[in-house]
């Protein structure tokens, strides 16, 4: 049996572009690797999700929930606690290899494939932490699941490394479950979460911030538990200074280093990779340089708030219903856009020039907190499009809709971030 | 003694000073100066967390205050809430524990103790 779509992942971009595409009236097929669907947000008890989608201020479950209901009412075929272990490609006809512990291995074919796989969490081998490797070292992210979805804390006394968003957030959530939080360091010389987050997760508990720092030791007992970790200064290129050294006694240190996109089921379709994004490069119908394999959310490109998971697995939707409907043809003439100064990344990498439409999103990150910043998009080094963007930081990706008709049909485009003089 | 806080209003994220004489400086717009004020006079916050369930697939269940309560009442909720063992099923909205501390808010479900799908 064929299907037009078959969308890899559960979570918020699964779930979005699962909706869009079933209510265009196609044939869609839904597999989700854990026993429930709603992804990693059923793990975020927090509050603050669906502020620009809903206006409203949901925990994760609740966001989830919003859209688990439409989408069983819309009677999407889905698959859970079950495994995607393979993709293929022949022909035009893409073959998806499921696993699953009652039904075994099954093949499902497909028109047209959307991953929406989310992201993985860097672990300590990623940042080579010198010392032992005793139990106790584990990714924020995991110890959240063991605590929210199990109801495990994972240790009682507890130093973070990082100031990513989950970790900030497993800082107040350890805190208020009776552990002790001695601290969180983070290497670069400012947060890499929210303000909100800093605000509500540390400054709220007395927990400290030390920025500029990070674990230059991890110490186990005898037992192959940690027992102690040292912390130390860094300079300007991040050069650990000598006898800075603090030393915390800790039963458990949380990682919180940052997210990478999760598309290792991709690894042999020969997909043209971003090395900025470390995901795939997709033109602005989300499509990969394979033919049908559309990308979305996390798995595109870490993102800061689950609204624009949604909007953007939204948009993907739409151009898996057009690409299907073959409503604009694919010229294969493509433009490349660049990153330039200020810029971290952007997506998407190209511009099909036969896949018309009224307004192209671009999302990028900037490198540097900038106040009245004007992002400037050049083409042929002439500047065709600008916009003001008052306020800007590498914690917030930024979205702008650049008009499809002020794009020549020739010359690559830069994207830039300047201070408005 | 200078009181410090960051404003969360906005991204730009001020960082606000009050002194002696409550005197707000450091805020680039007239919300940052509300922010200050409500968190000098009673600092209220949601609370997050979860409960116990008897149940095999949701062993805890995430709830949350349905407003926010004192700052520092936070602890003694958590005590209160983690006493609690959910055994009848239960959907979103539903409250688990009413008026908590005499707050005026409500604990309730904000996961449905769903059973396999």
């Amino acid at each position: 049996m064929m299907k037009d779509v078959i969308v890899i992942g559960g979570g918020a971009g699964g779930l979005a572009a699962a909706i869009e595409i079933h209510q265009a009236g196609k044939d869609v097929l839904l597999i989700e690797r854990e026993e429930f669907l709603g992804g990693i947000l059923n793990q975020c008890i927090h509050n603050g999700f669906g502020l620009e989608v809903f206006k409203e201020e949901y925990t994760g479950p609740e966001y989830a929930n919003q859209f688990i209901d439409v989408f069983l009412q819309e009677k999407i075929d889905y698959l859970l606690d079950t495994t995607v272990i393979g993709l293929k490609k022949e022909g035009h006809i893409f073959t998806v290899e499921t696993s699953n512990e009652s039904q075994g291995i099954e093949f499902y074919q497909t028109q047209t494939v959307v991953v929406s796989t989310g992201s993985y969490e860097r672990t300590r081998g990623q940042i080579s932490i010198p010392g032992d490797r005793p139990y106790g070292v584990i990714t924020a992210g995991s110890a959240q699941r063991y605590l929210n979805t199990d109801g495990l804390l994972v240790g009682k006394k507890v130093f973070i490394l990082g100031s990513g968003d989950i970790g900030l957030i497993m800082a107040r959530r350890m805190k208020l479950e009776g552990a002790e939080v001695l601290g969180v360091a983070e290497i670069m010389p400012h947060s890499n979460g929210l303000n909100r987050n800093i605000v509500q997760c540390l400054n709220d508990f007395d927990i400290p911030l030390y920025l500029s720092h990070t674990v230059t030791e991890i110490i186990a007992d005898d037992h192959q538990r940690l027992s102690k970790i040292k912390v130390s200064k860094v300079d300007e290129s991040f050069r650990v200074i000598k006898g800075s050294e603090k030393v915390f006694e800790v039963d458990t240190l949380l990682l919180s280093i940052g997210l990478i996109p999760d598309v290792t089921i991709l690894d042999d379709l020969g997909v043209e990779i971003d090395k900025r994004t470390k995901s795939v490069k997709v033109n602005q119908a989300y499509e990969t340089n394979i033919e049908g394999l559309f990308v979305c959310g996390n798995a595109l490109q870490v993102h800061d708030l689950v609204d624009n998971v949604t909007l953007e697995s939204k948009r993907a939707g739409q151009a898996v219903v057009r690409y299907l409907n073959k409503d604009k043809v694919k010229e294969n003439h493509t433009l490349s856009l660049n990153p330039g100064t200020n810029l971290a990344y952007i997506t998407p990498q190209r511009l099909d020039m036969g896949l018309e439409q009224e307004n192209i999103s671009l999302s990028f990150r900037s490198r540097k907190k900038m106040e009245k910043a004007v992002c400037k998009i050049y083409q042929n080094s002439q500047l065709i499009f600008e916009k003001k963007l008052f306020f800007v930081l590498p914690a917030e990706m930024e979205t702008i809709q650049l008009p499809f008709k002020t794009i020549q049909d020739q010359g690559d485009l830069k994207v830039e971030l300047e201070v408005k003089s | 003694m200078k009181k410090e806080f960051i404003c969360i209003v906005c991204p730009r994220g001020c960082r606000i000073s009050v002194d002696d004489d409550l005197n707000i400086s450091g805020n680039q717009c007239p919300r940052g100066k509300t922010y200050v004020e409500n968190e000098m006079k009673s600092p209220t916050r949601i609370l997050t967390t979860t409960v116990k369930t008897i149940f095999e697939y949701t062993p805890r269940l995430s709830c949350k205050t349905d407003k926010p309560i004192p700052k520092e009442l936070l602890f003694k909720a958590m005590e209160v809430i983690n006493d609690v063992v959910i055994e009848e099923e239960i959907n979103i909205g539903d409250i688990i524990i009413m008026n908590i501390l005499d707050t005026g808010a409500n604990v309730i479900a904000t996961k449905p103790s769903r059973k396999k799908e």
